[in-house]
């Protein structure tokens, strides 16, 4: 088989990992969108607050530390204990209920029947005032992120692509992972919509409040429930490109991958934002392949705008999103 | 001995005049936004300097100092505005810990009679100070870091390059690129291939360019990066099982907060070096006495000894003398900004003065002039130590490659100068 090609189809599978890693991050925009509406722009900061919450949480470090010592002249930083991950996890999972019961009493419960630009105005706040808890909470260096993932280059798929081929390809470990992960949380997530009460309450406040409203549905409840999954689905992102890069600042970032994949997919389909990431991811990775070298390369963030608007041109309700007819 | 003497004459005359401002030493900080890890220790290390010589000294000349810091976040739009908030306070130097505010600072400051010292960062054709009056990027700058990394190599191949591979990884932007037209010039020169791999900002999607670096497989690959893109490159680098000694970053890319996040995986990465790493020097005695111990410290005292704390140290250090000099050249302890400049422009860091000041191996020492506000151009390589959490150098000070950096100095402020309509000239 010729080498550009054995090249290609590593790039290709490496690109399919990357856009399961771009998903992630594009299905809590997802979920909370279809539910009410509201374009979270404060996703990619709860990526990043979860993560640091699960890192401080392990390593038993004091929350607010830096704050009370320099308030109350202490010096304390840790309870001297560390928390296992699957444990550190669950309490994570805790405090991002937590924050979601607080975004709704604080902010969107304040802010019903409002314009849609004003709930997204909400949120870019909303992601500044995470941004300061976060730091403020525990504090801003750089943190490994060690929940027993495993790392590196897949031995056996090396050694069988290796002895087909003759040229073993890379597969990272952790996107294989991920892969799973991003994998299993679509399936709980569509199990739980079709298939529990209050997935099904979802899906009725998500198709038209008012009427869920007048069977008795709680929109309070449903918007609490809805923040509480879109945190889970950060931090289980949070975790894996925390892992990646260590969990600092820059993991907000990641919410900047997502916008193309959600253009591309719809920003109200689950399924969607899965083939969304993983035409993105493929799409960036052979585009950077193939011409990036000619074009003077980092063609990926560009080419993954760009490739989200040319499929727009043909559906600009993207790809899995509901086509919307209004009638003058 | 000259030096003491005159700042105690300074110091003595002083005490019988009236009361003086402080001198101002803007901090154009950022603890917070994406490079606030970065950011925090070089902060503190500069506060922590200037609250010591207060403490031990009285400030300089007999003069106490005033560290203003401003928060920039690592944006160039509000480092702007930091400098137009703090200038009139009688600021004397900026340090803008950022190529793009340096770029933006440059014309202003140079209007206003303030200097800049971008110490190891910038643009790097402002050692010419015939051209950049107000410029100072002394002790070293990007072109001198690519021709350190370069000589390093040759003496590692056994003095030849010929026909190997080395590939640039590098921010995509006006930092990431400016090593790119020397290793341009060093690769005709030594013979060796140099492909050139860029990464977006932030950096932290790059199995594109490690796929790439997998398939070449080059012999060396030297990074320009910073914030997260470091620590995702030596993650992917161990991933791919690239050789880490065969690694090695500028020293934007050469931090604990750079090594710690990979744990095991990072030991052998190297990088350059502008200051020795560790606290086992005289001047931090004195911190500890007058500051540390003293509750006066900016951060929570966790710094010592890394990295960034080290450059921040320095370049108080560099700072402080600067306006030792200057305060000897004007014969008064209340310096102006232009002052300060003059003191800048006739800096003589010896050996002797650092090791008085507690530097002693910490830097070589250099001489600042009109013709050259670079300094020595001098680099070492450092290597970290996983299991002992450590950076070491494993080099001296290696000396850049003048035959090629000095003409690509010359043409590119000339080519500024022409666009400005400055006259080269010195004072």
């Amino acid at each position: 088989m010729p080498e550009q090609l054995l090249f290609a189809m590593e790039v290709t599978l490496n690109g399919l990992m990357a856009g399961v890693l771009y998903a992630l991050v594009a299905l809590g925009f997802v979920l909370i969108f279809k539910a009410s509406g509201i374009f979270n722009f404060a996703q990619g900061v709860m990526a990043l607050f979860a993560a640091m919450t699960l890192v401080g949480i392990m390593d038993g470090q004091v929350p607010f530390a830096h704050l009370i010592n320099a308030t109350f002249g202490t010096d304390i930083h840790h309870f001297g204990w560390h928390v296992p991950a699957l444990l550190a996890i669950i309490l994570t999972t805790g405090v991002m209920v937590l924050l979601a019961i607080g975004v709704q009493k604080f902010v969107m419960g304040h802010l019903v029947n409002q314009e849609p630009i004003i709930l997204f105005m909400a949120t870019i706040g909303l992601a500044y005032f995470l941004e300061g808890l976060s730091d403020l909470m525990w504090g801003s260096e750089i943190k490994k992120l060690d929940v027993g993932l495993p790392q590196g280059i897949n031995e056996t798929i090396d050694q069988v692509t290796y002895d087909l081929f003759g040229y073993g390809f890379f597969i990272d470990n952790l996107d294989i992972v991920a892969t799973v992960i991003a994998a299993l949380l679509v399936v709980a997530l569509v199990l739980f919509a079709q298939y529990t009460k209050q997935g099904r309450a979802m899906r009725a406040v998500a198709d038209d409040h008012q009427a869920a409203l007048s069977v008795g549905i709680s929109l309070n409840f449903i918007w609490v429930l809805v923040w509480s999954l879109a945190g889970f689905v950060a931090l289980v992102a949070g975790i894996m490109w925390g892992t990646k890069s260590g969990v600092q600042f820059s993991l907000s970032l990641i919410a900047l991958k997502a916008l193309p994949v959600l253009m591309l997919g719809g920003f109200t389909s689950i399924p969607g934002a899965i083939v969304g990431g993983l035409i993105i991811g493929v799409g960036e990775k052979l585009f950077e392949f193939l011409l990036g070298p000619a074009l003077g390369g980092a063609t990926e963030n560009w080419f993954a705008y760009v490739l989200a608007l040319i499929f727009l041109l043909f559906r600009p309700q993207g790809l899995f999103g509901e086509k919307i007819i209004e009638r003058v | 001995m000259t030096l003491k003497l005159t700042t105690l004459a300074l110091g003595a005359a002083l005490a019988a005049g009236p009361a003086l401002a402080d001198l101002v030493f803007p901090s154009l900080d950022y603890r917070t936004g994406p490079y606030a890890a970065n950011g925090i220790p070089v902060a503190d290390a500069y506060a922590d300097y200037f609250t010591m010589l207060n403490a031990r000294d009285g400030g300089i000349g007999g003069v106490m100092t005033r560290v203003l810091p401003c928060e920039t976040a690592y944006n160039t739009e509000k480092g702007v505005e930091c400098y137009e908030a703090t200038k009139s306070e009688g600021a004397l130097v900026y340090q803008p810990y950022s190529t793009g505010i340096t770029y933006q600072l440059i014309p202003k400051a140079t209007a206003d009679d303030i200097p800049i010292h971008s110490m190891g960062y910038g643009r790097t054709s402002a050692a010419n100070g015939k051209v950049f009056s107000h410029v100072f990027n002394y002790p070293a700058n990007y072109w001198d870091g690519a021709s350190v990394a370069v000589k390093y190599m040759l003496n590692e191949e056994g003095g030849s390059l010929e026909g190997k591979k080395i590939a640039l990884i590098y921010h995509n932007s006006a930092f990431g690129k400016e090593p790119i037209r020397t290793l341009e010039e060093l690769s005709k020169k030594h013979g060796f291939e140099l492909s050139l791999l860029p990464v977006d900002h932030p950096g932290q999607e790059q199995k594109s360019q490690w796929l790439q670096i997998r398939r070449d497989k080059p012999d060396y690959v030297v990074m320009w990066g910073w914030g997260v893109m470091n620590q995702v490159a030596i993650q992917e680098a161990a991933n791919i099982r690239f050789p880490m000694d065969k690694f090695i970053g500028v020293w934007w890319s050469g931090s604990e907060n750079d090594v710690l996040p990979v744990g095991e995986n990072a030991d052998g990465y190297k990088a350059l070096a502008l200051t020795a790493p560790g606290d086992e020097f005289g001047v931090y005695e004195d911190l500890k006495k007058y500051v540390y111990d003293e509750g006066k410290a900016a951060g929570n005292g966790d710094q010592m000894g890394t990295v960034l704390y080290n450059r921040g140290l320095y370049a108080a250090m560099l700072a402080a003398e600067a306006a030792r000099t200057a305060q000897e050249i004007h014969g008064t302890a209340d310096i102006t900004s232009g002052m300060m400049r003059d003191g800048m422009e006739a800096l003589e860091i010896t050996e002797e003065r650092l090791a008085e000041l507690g530097f002693a191996n910490f830097a070589p020492g250099f001489k600042v002039t009109c013709e050259n506000h670079g300094g020595n151009g001098m680099g070492a390589v450092q290597q970290w130590d996983a299991s002992a959490q450590k950076w070491t150098l494993i080099t001296d000070f290696i000396e850049s490659d003048s035959d090629v950096i000095q003409p690509l100095i010359a043409e590119d402020s000339a080519a500024y100068a022409a666009e400005n309509n400055i006259e080269e000239g010195c004072n």
